[in-house]
């Protein structure tokens, strides 16, 4: 009976091994994004503060900034957070909020009690414009650079990890961004 | 509405699937003919239902409905008609939808294959291969569901990955799915075997055709996959031991053993558990290479989608499946005892070998395949595994099955003499050794020692593998096709065994920078760069270069590379330009701008190259006529089904 039983213990094995893999690939990051070395996508969207004004694409080149999708229904995007105000209180780049599938009442009240680290959030109720920059699923973050070109990517939630090791490193030696 | 009906079609697809698994499993179970009946109505429901669903999405892609978000994501309405309907599996959803279609005609397949069967044993097989589909369908509607839909409608779509647009990926994917897909017939065949806790060599027979058709599909799938990723990336290689490469290449592997090994147990009644092990072991890494290419466990160059909650979905379901087959295993497989014996020297101890060299093949290319995962969760650091591990570990196993391949196809059932078998390979062997030497060192010299081994084995398999099938000609005997099928199949891992050795050992790859009217010489061949001119396609711009190739002064082709920037998805795509000459598959591809109108410009020559393919499609034929042999279709049942007799139910 024993031997008979043996592909049985193998087959159990890699399942364990698949398991630890899948529960790491999100935080790794290393789903390439075809936007990697290529323009960032063009969008003009209301802004969430004030509706009647745009948040768009063009306006923004020039300089280095930080694309990230979220919305109040994830709960990883609470988890960065934190991360986030300490980027943006860093002062290095502007953070553009994408606000993704959301109602504006619920991100207006969830940026007032956690605090904003937004320069501008653009609203996007219909996740069209998310779509156009290939997001999976919430949170995702883009490095974009003064020439509009997406150098980096990041999916799930930015730790200081990121920050200072991935993001950081890239903005002050452009040279070495790909 | 479209879309909406497709997606209910889907629905109604997955209650049919359930009702098919239930009334199979169960009324074979309890022996409810009623029950058996109801089984073949609910597979043709189910066949129906799936085909109207595709032909839903279909019809979004071809009317450019991009209010569904999967034709928005994967189509343009500047696409041609054909790529319109080829974008179906251009993605994850639609590759999903593909897979389940397939399994439905293949099921489908089986019922009308089936009517030679036993009554129980046909409804089994048929309720398990409704649990793969049932699976199936719920990943699909669970967490891929094509016909999503947008609100409000996208004005355009994004466009087809460009690498995808090609005439080639038209029909790769579906070959190569029929292949993995019909392995589920040879993997229900094993469950509805242990089920039943009886195997004879009646189960062997009907088990074999449909093994090899799907071995044949897989095979002429992986060609042509090859063959794509040679002309369409750009890269110059036709094989990359990519993850995906590999998620094809392991079930092609240990089908290829268990076509073997059914032999054997068609043939003497032995190596039944053997059998049933490589029977699940070859569906299992078909559904494991829809895991590692669709999860984004392993990221390839090839996966165009990656993400972790279907990655845990897919491994729910490999779960429930191949650890409830392994289980199945474990408790009846001591049952099946075989009575006969062998000598070494045997044709079945060579065909032994065969299957274990053959595994441990598939285990070194899995192992590769999952060491950067495995070094990655133990935190051993990132570890990336190329060709330098891969072409001597898979050689390590290949060489011995190629040197033992002739010498097996003459060895007689049983008995381990050889008799006057061992002259005839001697002198094969000795003929082949020097036209492979002459091949080596003659044509392409300067040759190494490995390739002169090489090519004198394939030049053995192919002199030693016609012997037979000659000789019954000569003596006027009919040549069945199952003689003729395995002859063939022979002959073309022959042919790949010398043309993988030419081309591993005599490629020439040069990188030029040439100004117009410049001139480069590499392998005997001249190529002089007039230039880039600007060319328009129907969805992309382009730069065409024009480079005539010529040899020892006789023109040979114009030769046309490009580098082509789609509008949509601003991707810069390589087209390389080939030319066969003499057995010989010049390459070129167009690299950067220099500037001053230099540009770079990648140049291979590689002996013999097509022939792997070739070789490929030869085995896939031989596969074919193999399993359309007389002795599958005359294999109708005597016994009786045993309905009544459900007392030998054990368990």
């Amino acid at each position: 009976m024993n031997r008979f039983l043996l592909p049985l213990g193998i087959f159990l094995l890699l399942v364990v091994v698949l398991a630890i893999g899948i529960k790491h690939s999100p935080d790794k990051g290393t789903i390439a994004s075809p936007l990697l070395g290529k323009p960032a996508p063009q969008f003009a969207l209301p802004s969430l503060a004030d509706p009647s004004r745009q948040v768009r694409s063009q306006d923004l080149k020039g300089r280095w900034y930080l694309f990230n999708v979220w919305g109040t229904w994830c709960g990883e995007c609470r988890a960065e957070h934190a991360t986030l105000l300490q980027v943006s209180r860093a002062g290095v780049l502007p953070v553009i909020g994408l606000d993704w599938k959301d109602s504006d009442e619920e991100a207006r009240a969830w940026l007032s009690q956690l605090g904003n680290p937004y320069q501008a959030v653009a609203v996007d109720r219909n996740g069209r414009t998310a779509i156009d920059w290939g997001v999976y699923g919430a949170p995702e973050t883009f490095l974009v650079n003064p020439q509009g070109v997406v150098v980096y990517k990041h999916i799930g939630a930015v730790t200081l990890a990121t920050w200072t090791h991935e993001i950081l490193p890239r903005v002050t030696a452009p040279a070495t961004g790909s | 509405m479209l879309p909406e009906l497709g997606h209910f079609a889907l629905i109604l697809a997955l209650l049919l699937a359930a009702l098919q698994a239930f009334f199979g499993i169960a009324g074979a179970h309890y022996a409810r003919a009623r029950w058996m009946g109801a089984v073949v109505p609910a597979v043709a429901g189910h066949a129906v239902m799936v085909a109207t669903a595709v032909g839903c999405l279909i019809a979004c892609f071809v009317g450019n409905d991009f209010s569904v978000a999967y034709v928005a994501e994967n189509s343009n309405s500047a696409l041609p008609l054909f790529y319109r309907v080829t974008a179906l599996w251009g993605a994850h959803e639609g590759s999903l939808l593909l897979w389940i279609l397939l399994l439905a005609l293949w099921t489908v397949a089986v019922v009308i294959g089936a009517q030679r069967l036993p009554e129980r044993f046909a409804a089994r097989v048929l309720g398990v291969l409704g649990i793969v589909s049932l699976g199936f369908l719920l990943f699909t509607l669970a967490t891929s569901n094509p016909f999503l839909r947008l609100d409000p409608p996208a004005p355009d779509g994004r466009d087809l990955n460009p690498i995808l647009q090609d005439p080639g990926l038209a029909v790769h994917p579906p070959i190569l799915y029929t292949g993995y897909v019909g392995f589920a017939v040879a993997f229900a065949f094993a469950c509805a075997a242990m089920l039943e806790g009886k195997l004879d060599q009646h189960w062997a027979r009907w088990t074999r055709p449909w093994t090899t058709v799907a071995w044949a599909f897989l095979t002429c799938g992986i060609a042509l996959g090859s063959f794509w990723a040679y002309y369409e990336l750009g890269w110059g290689g036709f094989w990359f031991w990519d993850p995906v490469e590999n998620a094809s290449f392991m079930p092609w592997l240990v089908g290829t053993a268990l076509i073997h090994s059914l032999a054997v147990t068609d043939k003497r009644g032995l190596f039944k558990s053997w059998t049933l092990l490589l029977a699940i072991v070859a569906f299992s890494l078909s559904m494991l290479g829809t895991f590692l290419v669709r999860s984004g466990v392993l990221v390839s160059v090839h996966s165009f989608a990656a993400d972790p909650a279907r990655g845990v979905f897919i491994l729910a379901f490999l779960v429930i499946m191949v650890g409830g087959a392994l289980t199945l295993y474990a408790w009846r497989a001591p049952l099946l005892k075989s009575q006969a014996g062998f000598e070494l020297g045997a044709r079945e101890s060579f065909l032994l070998f065969n299957n274990v060299l053959l595994v441990i093949a598939a285990a070194t290319v899995f192992a590769g395949t999952l060491a950067p995962l495995i070094s990655d969760t133990l935190k051993l650091g990132t570890l990336s595994v190329g060709p330098p591990y891969f072409n001597p570990t898979f050689m390590l196993s290949m060489l011995p099955l190629m040197a033992l391949l002739s010498v097996g196809i003459h060895a007689n059932w049983k008995r381990g003499r050889l008799q006057d078998k061992t002259r005839l390979l001697l002198y094969t062997f000795v003929a082949a050794a020097v036209l492979g030497t002459g091949l080596v060192y003659g044509i392409y010299a300067p040759g190494s020692l490995l390739s002169a081994v090489g090519a004198t084995l394939g030049i053995w398999i192919a002199l030693s593998s016609l012997v037979d099938p000659l000789e019954r000609l000569w003596r006027g005997l009919s040549l069945p096709r199952a003689v003729l099928g395995m002859t063939l199949a022979h002959l073309g891992i022959a042919l790949a065994v010398i043309a993988l050795t030419t081309v591993q050992s005599f490629t020439v790859e040069r990188d030029v920078a040439l100004a117009p009217g410049a001139s480069a010489h590499v392998a005997g061949y001249d190529f002089r760069f007039d230039g880039v001119r600007p060319v328009e396609g129907a969805n992309y711009q382009a730069l065409a270069a024009s480079v005539l190739v010529s040899y020892q002064g006789t023109r040979v082709a114009l030769l046309e590379p490009q580098k082509r920037q789609y509008w949509v998805q601003r991707q810069v795509t390589s087209e390389t330009a080939i030319k066969m000459h003499h057995g010989n598959n010049v390459l070129l591809a167009l690299g950067e701008d220099l500037g001053a109108g230099r540009w770079s410009l990648r140049i291979q020559v590689r002996p013999l190259v097509s022939l792997v393919w070739i070789a490929a499609f030869i085995m896939a034929l031989g596969g074919s006529l193999a399993a359309s042999d007389r002795r599958y279709r005359t294999a109708r049942v005597a016994e009786a089904p045993a309905l009544a007799g459900t007392l030998e139910q054990p368990g």
